[in-house]
């Protein structure tokens, strides 16, 4: 085993690699960026090295200087976590040639699988079935036909060229080829200019489903099973589960056997993933997968195989680098259990699923879950409470992972993980999140890759803050629900608003997505407040439980509402959905003032893409002075009145975060 | 500690009978807090906040630390005086919390009469800060008025404790280092502008406060010029050309967000004179004092029971129990806070008065708060007690109550006539505060006595011209007597003239009292030198 390795990684996967390496007694090396500085995967690793900027192309990108980093410090190996670098046949070749063992296959068999239309040649070769199509240049109908017949109806006919659906026509039966072939290839050829089209198997309902293999430098490779990973939006897992839900036994064994075969003709080593696509419109059959891509490196989902294996595939990593043969065969393994993944990601699902970013201000995780371990309630996550979540990198916040007995019991233990996941200060995904595992094609195992978006209106309805939750803001926001419990403090706190005679109401005004709520509030006693808000008046009984949860009482139903309060911000976690009311700042209402003065300010985090502003030069109100490029828009940046420019403190590329100061105008030219 | 050990059964008739006189008691003190807090009525309250502006008890809450207890005095100022034309005096003003620092704020009720001063205004605003100055608490002016109110001028204007010495207790506070900030929130003209030019530190309301010695009408009489309010001492003359004021707030919020900010900078740490203790709740609820004082004063009662549900545990450390035993005397908590608590159970004799006097130098000794619980009729008079030296008793109790220096709270629970209130610490003895409840009566002496004494005059003066005097000639004569001291001895009389700080919900007496005396601890208590006892 290794005394020393380096992870050339980030985030939650850096961590998670450093926890197995540490339990095994491996000392470990991270590297950062500027962004990472202060990131928990660099506080976990007995070492870490600044590796560059923030940008991954500067630093988790470096080859070289990773390499260096590593030879500089005594790491005898490098782990590539996924993504970055963990696919590339040349760092792994660069990674070898300075005397270091790459933690990962070899660069030929990633380099084998890295070419998408070689790696399905080599697969057939290899006996491994992909989609059947006919990618050939000919036109001929004759030709086509016979290749729609050789694969099976229905087919999809697809202009070469095509894309978003144009061009694109779905054949049921023979006797109609002939007429969509022809409507399709004009499409193609009045869209695009190309009229040529290729035909392809149509696969009615298709699933997602891999197989984990694992090979060691002895030539042995065993699966682990399967996952299913059918809930995807726009390919982008959201949920994933092992095994697969109605896997017919022999169905299993096939597919197990055609992914080892994939990974031993191209002499695999590790970690590695077969993905297939699946016919699942009347059960799953030996004859119904089809190879779609072979994923060269530990996978984001991989904690559900571990779950139901009760194996540490980091571990095994290490040890079958290290030259240590699989410590088991395939027969050794078995099946325990369910286990289902579900990704939180920092990202505005009402907006298209647009990545956000922010500091996470508070973050509470399911009660009694362990990190990166076994357990019924498993969390792998990269960040912790006060962390930011950057523009840099992957939005993902942390992997929820259950393991029960039973799918049932596992989906069960899923969604109330998710009710006890409380992330402030950013937009997450935790109601789709829970949507999707109340919802009733996913929990009766009816799953396929479009089941997303078929339902994505339901799943991702967003809904107003209800009345007791507003009311409950409010009173937090003004600070007077207190969380003491010391006896004698209490007594005090029985004060609270006290007066000789009559009551007095308090004023809180609230911002909650752009929408203003104005409330008054009288305090009955510590524990019961009066709320009216325009036109609606409540009362509300709140008693502190522990931590941020709270017991609400409104119209007679007692409910628990966790709640985090803090300079800017509460949020209210309450029942799947989390809302987030800002708090008014009376104090800098004056800075707000100078918006639209003197100053232009970023209104959002963003890159200066244009910069038209000089110093000195005379602007009207209403002129762009730059352009700022954020969550992949373009936003002007204009003059708020006639003037002169005083300054400009920004420059094209600068990387500038909300409320920035960019250009100022003369101030006695207004 | 021994606890009290209550003999009242709240299920008894004299219980729900005491409740019922105590809650008829209570509302008319309700109704007489109603009018108080409703300003200068709907009207001039919508006025007032169509240009803007926050209502004055708004601006108070939104000033003090959200759930922050207001202990209001003087709500009754002024109640039935002045043509009932100036609720409240047109002042709010009370001890309440900010950051956390223990604060008095005054805030001009601009809807009663433009929060000008009348003369019952200029004694709340000194009683205010006469609280501030005892007890080391930051004043703070929320100012919103147009000055002494003209057509009371001559009440207002030039005596020492009129208008002018508001400023003179400005720059003495600030002397001592109790800071003085001014919100200017609205006017501040003519003498109201020292108030803000007076403090230590001064915000003030864009478009919405002015200062100046002469508004725009003054100005144009005197010289001719024409000028704006806002040109003349708006919010940015004063903050950018007069230095008149430091801050400048856009609006109400914001100028009570910068007063806040400015009393977290204070830099203030408050050193505990007494040990505290942790609070714990009365054995016997508060609520059950209504059913164990009786309504009518004239019946006995022990004051015990009230004690019992006063205090913390309900436990009482009685001092000289055998021993002029109209007088209870003895330690206890209030919320953790420790006191020396001097109770009247009946008339005082002269051991009461002498118990009390060694009561009051334990207590100054030991630096213990004072808490008097006062129902007294006066000292017991007669021919055998004059002889005895129940006078020179008497005055040493009143010695040791008036030079003493710990902070001493008296709370009128019954009748408060003759010297038993000085002995039981009245007004003129300095309590940091003086609360009284709806069921009390304050006289020189009773009414039946004061009218007995004017007949028997008078009787005596007839009966020596050799004329007779009819009983019925009596009654009659007797009768404008009574009633003059009926209506002059109730709380409310005595509150609107602020012989009190106000009348305050029996059942809220512990509160009171550990919101007061938590007050009072924010002065470091000095060492006691009494005067002279006769001996």
């Amino acid at each position: 085993m290794f005394s020393k390795i380096l992870i050339a990684n980030r985030g939650e996967i850096a961590c998670r690699v450093i926890t197995t390496a540490h339990r095994l007694g491996v000392k470990t090396i991270a590297i950062y960026s500027d962004a990472d500085a202060n990131s928990k995967h660099v506080s976990m690793a007995d070492e870490a090295v600044y590796i560059g900027a923030s940008p991954v192309a500067e630093s988790y990108l470096q080859a070289d200087r990773i390499i260096a980093v590593a030879l500089a410090n005594g790491a005898q190996a490098i782990h590539p976590g996924y993504g970055f670098l963990s696919e590339n046949p040349g760092f792994v070749q660069s990674v070898e040639k300075a005397g270091l063992v790459f933690i990962g296959p070899s660069a030929t068999a990633i380099e084998a699988m890295g070419l998408k239309d070689a790696a399905k040649r080599l697969m057939e070769n290899a006996g491994v079935p992909s989609v059947p199509g006919y990618l050939g240049e000919s036109q001929d109908l004759d030709v086509l036909e016979r290749e729609a017949d050789r694969m099976g109806y229905p087919v999809l006919i697809k202009a070469r060229a095509g894309g978003g659906g144009k061009g694109m026509r779905l054949v049921e039966n023979r006797e109609d080829f002939k007429e969509l072939f022809e409507a399709a290839s004009r499409e193609g050829e009045s869209s695009f200019g190309d009229s040529v089209c290729i035909v392809e198997k149509y696969i009615t309902r298709p699933r997602h489903i891999e197989i984990q293999v694992f090979g060691d430098n002895h030539g042995n490779v065993v699966h682990l099973f399967e996952r299913d990973c059918s809930l995807q939006r726009r390919h982008q897992k959201v949920i994933e589960e092992a095994p697969a839900p109605d896997m017919p036994v022999g169905v299993r064994k096939a597919m197990g056997q055609a992914a080892v075969d994939a990974a031993k003709a191209i002499g695999y080593s590790g970690a590695g993933t077969v993905e297939f696509i699946v016919d699942g419109s009347s059960g799953l059959r030996e004859d119904g997968f089809w190879f779609m891509e072979m994923n060269t490196r530990l996978q984001v989902e991989h904690p559900v195989s571990e779950a139901i294996t009760g194996l540490d595939f980091v571990e095994l990593q290490l040890r079958v680098a290290a030259g240590e043969p699989l410590p088991f065969a395939q027969e050794d393994l078995t099946i325990n259990g369910w286990s289902f993944e579900a990704r939180v990601y920092a990202e505005d699902v009402p907006k298209g699923f647009l990545p956000a970013i922010g500091v996470i201000e508070h973050l509470n995780f399911p009660e009694n879950c362990s990190d990166f371990g076994a357990g019924s309630v498993r969390v792998d996550s990269g960040v912790r409470q006060g962390d930011a979540i950057s523009p840099f990198y992957d939005p993902m916040i942390a992997k929820i992972i259950v393991h029960g007995p039973t799918r049932a019991s596992a989906l069960n233990l899923l969604t109330r993980a998710l009710l006890q996941t409380h992330v402030g200060g950013t937009v997450t995904n935790m109601e789709f999140l829970s949507a999707l595992a109340k919802h009733s094609e996913f929990s009766s195992a009816d799953v396929d890759t479009d089941l997303i978006a078929r339902n994505i209106d339901s799943l991702t309805s967003e809904s107003a803050p209800p009345e007791s939750v507003i009311a409950l803001a409010a009173i937090a926001s003004l600070g007077l629900l207190d969380k003491e419990t010391d006896h004698s403090v209490k007594l005090w706190d029985e004060l609270l608003g006290w007066c000789h005679w009559s009551s007095s109401a308090y004023t809180s005004n609230l911002v909650a997505d752009g929408a203003a709520f104005r409330q008054q509030i009288t305090i009955v006693d510590q524990h019961q407040f009066t709320v009216a808000g325009e036109g609606t008046s409540c009362e509300l009984k709140i008693h502190h439980v522990s931590g941020s949860e709270f017991n609400v009482e409104h119209n007679g139903l007692q409910s628990s509402v966790n709640l985090v309060l803090n300079k800017q911000s509460v949020f209210v976690f309450y029942d799947s959905q989390s809302f987030t009311f800002e708090r008014p700042d009376y104090l800098n209402a004056q800075a707000d003032e100078a918006i639209g003065g003197d100053v232009v300010v970023a209104p959002m985090p963003g890159v200066v893409t244009v910069l038209s502003a000089k110093t000195g030069q005379k602007v009207l109100a209403g002129d762009t002075l730059a352009v700022l490029e954020a969550m992949k828009m373009e936003h002007a940046l204009q003059a708020p009145r006639n003037g002169i420019v005083a300054g400009v403190l920004c420059a094209v590329g600068d990387q500038v975060v909300d409320g920035d100061l960019l250009i100022q105008l003369d101030s006695d030219n207004a | 500690m021994s606890v009290i050990n209550s003999k009242i059964s709240t299920r008894s008739a004299m219980f729900k009978d005491n409740v019922a006189a105590h809650e008829i008691a209570m509302d008319v003190v309700r109704e007489a807090e109603a009018v108080s807090i409703g300003g200068g009525g709907q009207k001039s309250r919508e006025r007032h906040q169509s240009r803007g502006k926050m209502l004055p008890r708004d601006r108070v809450t939104h000033l003090l630390d959200p759930g922050s207890p207001f202990l209001e005095v003087g709500i009754f100022a002024a109640f039935n005086l002045h043509d009932s034309a100036c609720p409240a005096a047109g002042l709010i003003a009370g001890v309440g919390r900010v950051c956390g620092r223990d604060v008095m704020v005054v805030c001009n009720d601009a809807t009663v009469k433009g929060g000008t001063y009348f003369p019952m205004s200029v004694k709340k605003h000194l009683r205010a800060q006469k609280i501030a100055e005892e007890n080391n608490l930051p004043c703070i002016y929320l100012v919103d008025s147009g000055g002494a109110n003209l057509p009371n001028q001559d009440e207002v204007f030039a005596d020492e404790n009129h208008f002018g010495r508001i400023f003179f207790n400005q720059a003495n506070m600030s002397a001592k280092g109790i800071p003085q900030i001014a919100v200017v929130m609205g006017s501040c003209t003519a003498g109201g502008a020292y108030v803000p030019a007076m403090s230590d530190i001064s915000i003030i309301v864009k478009d919405q406060g002015t200062i100046f010695l002469a508004g725009p009408p003054l100005v144009k009489a005197a010289t001719g010029e024409v000028v704006t309010a806002e040109a003349l001492g708006g919010a940015d003359v004063h903050t950018r050309l007069s230095g008149v004021a430091d801050y400048l707030a856009n609006d109400d919020d914001h100028a009570l967000a910068i007063t806040r900010e400015v009393v977290s900078n204070l830099n203030h740490t408050k050193h505990a004179m007494v040990t505290l203790c942790d609070a714990e709740p009365p054995l016997y609820d508060p609520e059950e004092i209504l059913g164990v004082v009786p309504a009518d004063l004239r019946t006995p009662y022990d004051i015990r029971e009230v004690i019992a549900r006063l205090v913390d545990g309900s436990r009482f450390d009685e001092f000289k129990q055998r021993y002029g035993t109209t007088l209870v005397c003895g330690f206890a908590h209030v919320m953790g806070i420790p006191v020396g608590i001097i109770a009247n159970n009946g008339v005082l004799f002269s051991e009461a008065a002498v118990k009390g006097a060694h009561f009051v130098e334990l207590c100054s000794q030991r630096k213990t708060p004072l808490v008097f619980l006062q129902n007294i009729t006066g000292f017991m008079v007669g021919q055998k007690y004059e002889s005895e030296g129940i006078a020179k008793h008497g005055a040493k109790l009143v010695t040791a109550v008036a030079t003493t220096s710990v902070p001493k709270i008296t709370l009128l629970v019954g009748g408060s006539f003759g010297a038993g209130n000085y002995g039981m610490c009245g007004r003129a003895y300095s309590p940091r505060f003086l609360w009284t409840w709806p069921n009390s009566r304050i006289s020189v002496m009773g009414g039946e006595q004061a009218a007995g004494v004017l007949a028997t005059v008078r009787r005596d003066s007839i009966e020596r011209r050799g004329e007779s005097w009819s009983v019925e000639e009596e009654t009659a004569f007797k009768k404008p007597t009574i009633d003059m001291f009926e209506e002059q001895s109730h709380p409310l009389y005595a509150s609107a003239r602020l012989w009190d700080d106000g009348i305050i919900d029996p059942r809220k007496s512990r509160d009171v009292l550990a919101l007061s005396l938590r007050a009072a601890l924010n002065a470091p208590i000095e060492e006691t030198k009494f005067g002279l006892f006769r001996m």
